[in-house]
């Protein structure tokens, strides 16, 4: 029953006397058993990616009214191993004209980039959890995002290539612009749970936040979106007119680094929308029961936060850049902040008050909120549209 | 032991993965560079001058603005961690802060550098 009920500690115990009988120190017998541990996660998400790569093909080709691929192993599924069969006998090539140190660094810093953000991600109670509860977690996640970001630029700029380069450019320009309304966001978990350790704020929605703060979680997820670089806000790889956007010069293995990176990217994102706003690995005290229970669960709900993802990406057409980055600024921020305030407040003046005045209060102002900014928009798009057009005529209304 | 232990080895498995990958497809691919095969890819057109150029303005804009957005709202974090414990004389404070911040904004709106000219 004791394995059971958490493996991994039975798994990391068991190990830790083996090394310890070899004479081996505590502390070095402590990294080591860690680092096992880390390297098991990463195999395991680097499987998980190889998954991915079939949802995803599989998903695209239903949005698209194809059947996807289907040819090698049952419903296609041996066909991410194909994939990868190519890439890695695919011969590389590396423009003269590159940067070579910079241009070898990107895709390995945009693996990365994604790989470390599982290092704060909450698995289930006893997992990783205790040890690894950074106190600055929420704070990580954007760090860890901006990574990402820097390996775009460095692909983008030592390809020397012009597509590229604006690609880079763009696809900065809009991960910069959604990273303001995302930290202001992050802002509003902190402020419920009083902490920005990922496991106190998992731990801290016994009502999901989502219900706290429904505006915030929809602001999260179209951000998430926009730092992943997907549609309706790709103008990075914009192909229609950038041929592949920042990674056009990449081939072979790095190009699938960058592919990889990118749909890991999208379902940790998923999984972080979950975690912050649908209480992780809670569901009804079901994680309690096993570890390996609130791990299916954590990874259920990521994947339903990863399937709206590619949800949105397939059905909404690509924005362009100087509307998105308007969107950004005269719209998502402004009222992310606003958001902020009315969150601080009423957290404030409600705090003495029984839970379910504080969370239909906090939800009410919250679709208030949302229902303002868009009334705003409407008003000052139509007074846009009214000086190139004139004014709309009245709307004939047929009498017999 | 410390959680930025555990987060260093992250970073360290975190490179030793992609490295790897890399590296086997390096070790497995054929290697047949030739002068065309080796030129800038722009479908087959020859490039005309250097990519390395000075490149639209509007982007830096963003970033400076960026800038100002980032570090003023990474100082709200620890006011949103002990927004419970120091009552309403604290989140008024922070929502003056933010106000300061809107009015930056809303500057920057003004000038018109949020325009994408």
């Amino acid at each position: 029953m004791g394995f059971w009920n958490d493996p991994l500690k039975a798994a990391a115990d068991w190990l830790m006397d083996i090394f310890t009988g070899w004479g081996m120190p505590e502390l070095a017998t402590q990294i080591l058993v860690a680092f096992l541990g880390v390297l098991l996660l990463i195999v395991i998400l680097m499987v998980l990616d190889i998954v991915l790569v079939w949802v995803e093909r599989k998903v695209v080709s239903r949005f698209q009214s194809r059947i996807g691929p289907n040819r090698v192993g049952p419903f296609g599924l041996i066909q991410p191993f194909a994939d990868i069969i190519k890439l890695l006998i695919k011969e590389d090539i590396t423009p003269s004209g590159a940067d070579k140190v910079v241009y070898n660094l990107a895709p390995i810093l945009s693996m990365m980039s994604v790989l470390i953000l599982w290092a704060v991600v909450p698995l289930a109670p006893q997992i990783l959890g205790a040890d690894t509860d950074l106190n600055i977690g929420a704070l990580y996640i954007v760090a860890a995002g901006a990574i990402s970001t820097l390996s775009i630029i460095m692909a983008g700029w030592s390809s020397n290539n012009k597509y590229s380069l604006i690609g880079a450019f763009r696809e900065v320009a809009v991960m910069l612009s959604f990273e303001i309304p995302m930290l202001a966001v992050l802002l509003i978990p902190t402020i419920f749970a009083k902490s920005m350790g990922i496991v106190k704020i998992v731990d801290a929605q016994d009502t999901w936040f989502v219900f706290l703060a429904p505006l915030a979680a929809l602001i999260f997820f179209i951000a998430a979106i926009a730092e992943l670089g997907r549609a309706p806000f790709d103008m990075g790889e914009a192909e229609s007119e950038l041929v592949a956007g920042y990674n056009i010069e990449y081939s072979g293995m790095k190009f699938g680094m960058f592919y990889a990176g990118e749909l890991l990217h999208a379902f940790t994102f998923g999984g972080f929308w979950a975690i912050l706003f649908f209480g992780g690995y809670r569901f009804f005290g079901l994680e309690q029961v096993n570890p390996i229970l609130a791990v299916a669960i954590l990874l259920f709900k990521a994947f339903i936060g990863y399937w709206l993802i590619m949800w949105v990406r397939y059905t909404v057409l690509r924005i362009r850049i100087d509307h998105m980055l308007s969107f950004n600024w005269k719209f998502l921020t402004p009222m992310a902040f606003v958001l902020l305030m009315v969150t601080a407040l009423l957290n404030a003046l409600l705090a003495e008050t029984p839970p379910w005045v504080y969370v239909s209060s906090m939800f009410l102002s919250n679709i208030a909120l949302a229902w303002g900014a868009l009334e705003l928009a409407r008003s000052y798009s139509r007074r846009e549209r009214e000086k190139v057009e004139g004014p709309k005529p009245a709307v004939e209304t047929t009498h017999h | 032991m410390s959680a930025w232990i555990i987060i260093g080895l992250f970073f360290l498995v975190g490179v030793i993965v992609p490295v790897g990958a890399i590296v086997t497809a390096w070790i497995l691919s054929p290697k047949k560079p030739n002068p065309v095969k080796d030129t800038t890819y722009e479908c087959g057109v020859e490039t005309v001058g250097d990519s390395w150029v000075q490149f639209k303005a509007q982007y830096y804009i963003f970033a400076l603005v960026f800038l100002i957005f980032d570090v003023e709202t990474v100082f709200l974090f620890p006011w949103a961690v002990k927004l419970g414990s120091l009552g309403l004389f604290a989140v008024v404070e922070g929502i003056i802060f933010i106000l300061i911040l809107i009015a930056g904004l809303v500057y920057t709106w003004r000038k018109g550098m949020l325009e994408w000219a």
